[in-house]
């Protein structure tokens, strides 16, 4: 082959390679560019994402099973009113007592969330002498660190904030469903009205002004707790949490490192 | 459930749904079933695309000569239905109008964020090019033979270029085998990224997994292939000549290897996943043998794949034992059930995924309507219009009269010989 030609051609890739590289950072800015102007949350002009690191606990001790945050939240988020679209629900796990005998320590699982624990919950069909015992488990986006529904939203509608909320702009979400199928919680929805997908901020229109989460202010047992890693105040409640619990995430296995902590989960929650 | 007993529950209709439409725990979100039937003719579809693209590569990278009278039937097929493949995404979406945005601000870490480049790809680099200068010399012939608008139509195909010298003929049909070979991992990327869509999904045991992307490259192979038998047929008993022998033979043999690929790589699937055991199989197992039992057992598994595979298979080991038309009549019936098996493998994968919770704890049920934007007539619409389109094709790319004397080997049908 011509050694001229072939010395041209290195160059030529050469200058290309470098043209690749140097364009990114300008692609990257660009891209920046676009999603700042398009993006859009609720949170007030000032408010910096990256002074912020918001945690949520749940001692699922504590609940009760009186659905007053579910209601606070569906009033709070404009959340449709069915009985299939919930931000945060409450789970009722009855474990029966085994079979005498038997080679189970446990018996049957039964899990119900009538109305989403919205309205409270009515007596177990199970007999009481056939309990052996029975907690509610108060559920909301887990807040993954490696979070599956941003990852798969086309376009970015669905992203992480540095401060830990995983939000949704619904004026730029198009309305795939792929974020939905992608939470392995079942946390999120189609807004049949705003044909858009939603799931809990964290109340981020309160928490960036600095309230707190509508489901956080009303529970009478404080079964929630929650609080901002990076400012943490005096005898800071979330601070207590992790130092006195012994502390779990659910679904572990799916490496989605959920920073939704819970105390005192028994192993039939899923 | 009983397994012997959901076939006739589930013939006892809609009124047993309704009333046990929830069965066990699933999570309060998940009542809304998300993707309906939509999305499952969206993979039918690209699938068709990329097995007749197959089927046409076989003719030019492997030099499979018998197949040549499919050639371009093969080609048109994978243009007709590529051109409609997005038509189900779109519709599905909750704002179409803001589809663009998949363009202009691609996540990139997402894997559906991908499509619209993969298919652009497809189309202008591939197939449209392909096609290009398959028909370079025969435009430039039609468009001198035909007035009117067909003739302008087939002037603005040629795009100016009117050169059929020899030389150039032969830079065609060099240019041809490059773009499909180019072509044939570019197919493989079409599909094996629609698999890759479901098989990303680690929240969903019955999506995520490794196997996905291949399965749906062979089912696709097996339902392409499939297909354009149907198709050749059928054009042949249209245009009332007589098929090609060697050729159905050609394509019966392909379409049964491509079975037998696709039947191994999903039993291997299945296998790995009893032997594993997961958390999650339970609950698979269940759905098997209880809401999907009809189309995954009966229907995928029995009538799309092992009868045609043992059909199929007749043929190739007692090829001369049964009379030419018998063995067409296989390879016809055999291909229609592949078809129809295929397309149950896509529900079973789209609405099968959908009917458990993620909770492992229970199971819903898929209702459908007939109409909406996701019911029954706007679905079978969307499968409907890739054949009308093919049907507009076929009549102005692959005319009774052929373009020229050696223009007849690769016309739609050619008599018998
Ligand atoms: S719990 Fe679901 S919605 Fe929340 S961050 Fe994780 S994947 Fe996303
Ligand atoms: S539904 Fe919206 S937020 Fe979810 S993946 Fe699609 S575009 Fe993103």
């Amino acid at each position: 082959m011509n050694p001229v030609m072939t010395r041209r051609r290195m160059l030529g890739a050469l200058s290309g390679a470098l043209g690749w590289i140097a364009s990114r950072p300008a692609a990257h800015a660009a891209k920046a560019a676009v999603q700042n102007l398009l993006a859009s949350s609720h949170a007030p002009k000032g408010y910096d994402p990256t002074k912020h690191k918001w945690l949520m606990c749940i001692d699922v001790e504590r609940c009760i099973g009186c659905g007053l945050c579910v209601d606070a939240c569906k009033r709070e988020n404009h959340v449709p009113e069915a009985s299939s679209f919930f931000r945060t629900w409450i789970e009722r796990y009855v474990i029966k007592v085994p079979a005498a005998g038997g080679n189970d320590a446990r018996g049957d699982v039964l899990v119900d969330s009538p109305n989403g624990g919205r309205d409270g919950f009515p007596p177990s069909a199970v007999p009481r002498e056939e309990i052996l015992k029975s907690f509610f488990v108060p559920k909301l986006c887990n807040l993954c660190e490696h979070s599956p529904c941003a990852q798969a939203c086309p376009v970015g509608a669905t992203f992480d904030s540095p401060d830990g909320a995983v939000l949704v702009d619904s004026t730029y979400c198009i309305g795939c469903g792929f974020c939905i199928q992608a939470c392995p919680y079942g946390c999120r929805f189609l807004n049949p009205e705003t044909k858009t997908a939603e799931k809990c901020s964290l109340c981020y229109h309160r928490i960036t002004r600095g309230l707190r989460p509508a489901c956080v202010e009303v529970c009478p047992t404080q079964a929630r707790i929650f609080g901002d890693l990076k400012n943490p105040v005096e005898n800071d409640p979330v601070q207590e949490f992790v130092r006195k619990n012994k502390v779990f995430t659910l679904k572990p296995h799916l490496g989605t490192e959920p920073r939704v902590l819970y105390a005192n989960i028994d192993k039939e929650v899923r | 459930m009983d397994p012997l007993l959901t076939p006739v529950v589930q013939a006892a209709g809609e009124a047993h749904h309704l009333a046990t439409s929830i069965e066990g725990y699933v999570y309060p979100n998940e009542q809304n079933l998300l993707w309906s039937v939509l999305i499952v003719v969206y993979p039918y579809i690209t699938g068709l695309v990329a097995g007749a693209f197959i089927m046409a590569s076989l003719v030019r990278v492997f030099n499979v000569k018998a197949l040549t009278p499919v050639y371009r039937l093969a080609l048109l097929t994978a243009l007709a239905f590529l051109v409609c493949a997005p038509l189900p995404l779109l519709f599905h979406l909750g704002h179409p109008e803001r589809s663009f945005q998949v363009m202009i601000t691609p996540h990139t870490s997402s894997p559906m964020a991908m499509f619209g480049f993969v298919y652009a790809w497809y189309m202008m680099a591939v197939l449209l090019l392909e096609l290009w200068c398959e028909y370079r010399r025969d435009l430039v012939v039609w468009s001198e033979r035909e007035r009117g608008l067909k003739g302008l139509l087939y002037r603005v195909i040629t795009l100016g270029v009117r050169d059929i010298s020899p030389a150039a003929l032969h830079l065609d049909e060099r240019m041809s085998r490059i773009i499909t070979v180019i072509g044939i991992p570019s197919a493989f990327l079409l599909h094996g990224y629609v698999g890759f869509i479901f098989g990303s999904i680690k929240a969903n045991p019955w999506w995520g997994n490794v196997l996905m992307p291949v399965i749906f490259i062979f089912s696709a192979m097996a339902s392409g292939m499939a297909l354009c038998v149907v198709l050749y047929k059928e054009l042949c008993w249209f245009r009332r000549r007589a098929v090609d022998d060697a050729c159905l033979d050609e394509m019966g043999k392909f379409l049964f290897y491509a079975l037998l690929v696709d039947f191994t790589v999903e039993g291997l699937d299945w296998l790995h996943r009893l032997y594993a055991a997961e958390e999650s199989i339970s609950v698979l197992k269940q759905l098997a043998q209880g809401r999907l039992f009809n189309t995954l057992l009966v229907i995928q598994l029995c009538l799309g794949t092992l009868l045609p595979l043992l059909a199929l298979g007749a043929t190739q080991l007692m090829h001369g034992r049964i009379p030419v038309w018998f063995r067409q009549r296989i390879y016809y019936n055999s291909a229609f059930l592949i078809l129809i098996g295929v397309l149950a493998m896509r529900w079973n994968v789209v609405i099968g995924g959908q009917l458990f919770s993620k909770s492992l704890r229970g199971f819903a049920t898929f209702k459908m309507g007939l109409e909406g934007q996701e019911g029954w007539l706007l679905s079978a619409g969307l499968i409907l219009l890739p054949f009308l389109v093919l049907g507009v094709l076929v009549w102005l790319f692959l005319p009774e009269r052929p373009a020229g004397p050696d223009a007849k080997k690769t016309a739609a049908a050619p008599t018998a010989g």
